[in-house]
């Protein structure tokens, strides 16, 4: 019951003028971000930090949520118009929605993908509202040893389960790490890697980072191999209203799909892949019309786009409880908050319900402003995927810098951002995932700061991390995570998301 | 970077070079760690110093320069495709004059408009005057924009005081 009065005093934030008004701009600006190619919703979020730290956190943060659910249906468009997904969570859509826009059914594939991403957000949201008191109750005991031990989990999944190389994924949250380590150890106020230059004693900005590695780098990588790619993009043709068929077709994916989505993106596994591949091939399974598949069958399109968006709710689940992001957006998110002074846990729901409810409630209000947006607006999103590359990109370019140019405007911190931009194009050609290094760079510091809170305790000894039954399973499962994809070399595995 | 833009991944079980290069990079970050974490003076009698987790992460570093070493060793690297190296430079060159003109105090407008001609021009574009024009009045927007609209001062220049 408590579920429901919180929901309820936070719809009345959610509908305050300002409020709508941030929801609105979020999702507008997901969307465009979600049908560009090369910008994700993480680069965005990024993008508008500094600008959004003199607003309203409320408000900034309505925004950014509206930007992640945003991302998830815009990139939908992409997947289905011109094969290359726009976020790699649309990969699954791409496979049968550019087939059948290459059919002349591209309407009722956007469409299908639209509502089902709604049905999917709608129900996921729910999920996320009553699951979050529940989780918050659980996570108040939590001691700093078992947060640490939680962060462990989280290290291990975002990185080595899930990737298509665990050796390359637990190198590029290393890296993370290490990132993490710069600046003034604030319990001793010693420097740590700062090799006597002031700029990084406040150590490396989360925005620099995730700026230089989505923004630089996939633009120097994209340049780079601009004469193997090709891009087509189809004309959405014939009616964008389904059949009732389509209907009948695609309502038992959208459910399934949002199964898939929601536990997923909750666990702290970290991605939308996993569930759109997992949806992909059990539509495939189910379907009375299996032949269809390859050929564009709108069920490949319905349950992957669901699951893709119930797992975007999925992720609020741990960062809004536990302060864990486990996917390169809910990272720059919890930056997001941090920016604000707010610590994503147990406390914020105590002292900031106003905030955290009128959050979770203002995603209901992103939903149907996204369906609205996205069903009879499709052309004009479409237009969008016009705009020549070079201008695109050059553009991405001058918005990207003018964001570290504006919190930081050092040569300092200018050579960090093209470094780091060096440093994704090399990880985008080695194939090193991107996403760990920006978790490893958030969830860093904390983790450290837990475990020496918890050494503090324990006067040094390191046997408490497994005194608590909490911390003692979950450094277990860390373990099992960890060790697991070595045994299961082969076995087949999703690649890591990225957004 | 640029030394492997001929197909090398293609043959596979190949010693791959630029894979040994990334073990080494990574064996001197932790080397860089260590070195690093022991300059720091650990005087905290309860728990933990500050040199614990640089060791740690080192640690895990130098066990993950072995493993990429292996892997290159093996010709494991993912295939890659040829880069177009000129077009990676001219953007890291468009940053570099960015970074010079803030530097010298040239202001926000310059800076950018350079980035977004020479990304343009990477990318393809040959109308170089008609880009720096788009690209003029795109940067000037933005500087009115944060300037006016959102109060976050960006770095001026003599262009910029006209404003």
């Amino acid at each position: 019951m408590d579920a429901f009065v919180a929901l309820a005093n936070g719809m009345a934030v959610a509908i305050q003028p300002m409020n709508m008004l941030y929801a609105l701009i979020g999702v507008l600006l997901g969307t465009a971000v979600g049908v560009l190619p090369g910008i994700g919703p993480a680069l965005t979020v990024a993008l508008l930090l500094p600008v959004t730290y003199k607003l309203d956190p409320g408000g900034s943060l309505i925004m950014f949520a509206g930007i992640y659910y945003g991302g998830m249906y815009g990139g939908s468009t992409t997947a289905i118009l011109i094969n290359t997904p726009g976020e790699s969570a649309s990969m699954a859509t791409a496979l049968e929605g550019n087939k059948m826009a290459k059919a002349g059914r591209g309407g009722p594939a956007l469409a299908t993908a639209a509502i089902g991403s709604f049905v999917a957000g709608t129900i996921a949201t729910i999920g996320l509202a009553f699951l979050a008191p529940w989780l918050v109750d659980f996570a108040v005991h939590f001691g700093p040893e078992d947060y640490f031990a939680l962060m462990c989990v989280a290290f291990v999944t975002v990185s080595a389960t899930f990737g298509s190389s665990p050796i390359r994924g637990l190198t590029s949250l290393f890296i993370g790490l290490t990132l993490g380590l710069v600046g003034i150890d604030k319990l001793t106020g010693q420097p740590r890697l700062a090799f006597g230059i002031p700029e990084l004693l406040d150590g490396v900005e989360v925005t620099t980072l995730a700026v230089g590695l989505f923004a630089v780098g996939e633009a120097l990588y994209v340049v780079s191999r601009r004469h193997h790619s090709e891009e087509k993009l189809e004309p959405v043709r014939g009616s964008l209203w389904m059949t009732k068929e389509d209907w009948q077709r695609s309502w038992k994916p959208w459910l399934r799909g949002t199964m898939f989505g929601f536990p997923i993106g909750a666990l702290p596994a970290g991605g939308a892949e996993i569930p759109t591949f997992l949806s992909y091939s059990t539509e495939k399974r189910l379907s009375k019309h299996p032949e269809e598949f390859g050929k564009g069958a709108i069920e490949g399109v319905a349950g992957p786009e669901a699951a893709n968006n119930a797992s975007a709710a999925g992720t609020l689940v741990p960062l809004l409880t536990l302060g864990l992001p486990t996917s390169a957006t809910a990272a720059m998110m919890l930056a997001g908050f941090q920016q604000y002074g707010l610590n994503p846990g147990p406390l914020l729901f105590a002292e900031r319900p106003d905030l955290v409810w009128g959050l979770i409630a203002s995603l209901f209000i992103a939903n149907v402003m996204l369906l609205v947006l996205n069903l009879p607006l499709v052309g004009l999103w479409v237009k969008l995927l016009a705009i020549p590359q070079p201008w695109l990109y050059a553009g991405i370019l001058v918005f990207a810098t003018t964001g570290t140019i504006a919190a930081k405007p050092s040569v300092v911190e200018l050579s960090m951002l093209a470094g780091f931009g060096v440093m994704g194009f090399l990880m985008r050609r080695f194939d090193f995932p991107i996403a760990p290094v920006v978790v490893g760079l958030i969830l860093g510091p904390i983790a450290e700061s837990q475990l020496r809170r918890a050494m503090s305790i324990s006067l040094g000894d390191p046997m408490a991390l497994l005194q608590s039954p909490m911390s003692a399973t979950l450094l277990g499962i860390a373990l099992i995570a960890l060790v697991a994809p070595f045994v299961m070399q082969g076995l087949g595995r999703f690649k890591a998301n990225e957004d | 970077m640029t030394s492997d833009s001929g197909s090398q991944g293609s043959a596979p079980r190949r010693i791959d070079s630029a894979g040994v290069v990334i073990a080494l990079a990574l064996a001197a970050l932790a080397a860089v760690l260590v070195w690093d974490a022991s300059q720091l003076q650990s005087n905290n009698p309860y728990g933990m110093g500050p040199h614990v987790m640089p060791v740690v992460i080192a640690v895990g570093l130098g066990i993950l320069a072995i493993g990429n070493l292996v892997e290159a060793l093996r010709g494991n690297l993912p295939a890659r495709e040829s880069a177009d190296t000129k077009a990676v430079w001219l953007i890291l060159g468009g940053l570099a004059l960015l970074i010079a003109i803030i530097g010298l105090g040239g202001g926000f407008i310059p800076a950018t408009t350079a980035l977004f001609v020479a990304t343009a021009t990477a990318f393809g574009r040959r109308a170089i005057l008609a880009d720096l024009a788009i690209g003029f009045v795109m940067t000037t927007l933005i500087y009115v924009a944060f300037s006016r609209l959102l109060t976050l001062s960006l770095p001026a220049g003599p262009l910029e005081r006209l404003f």
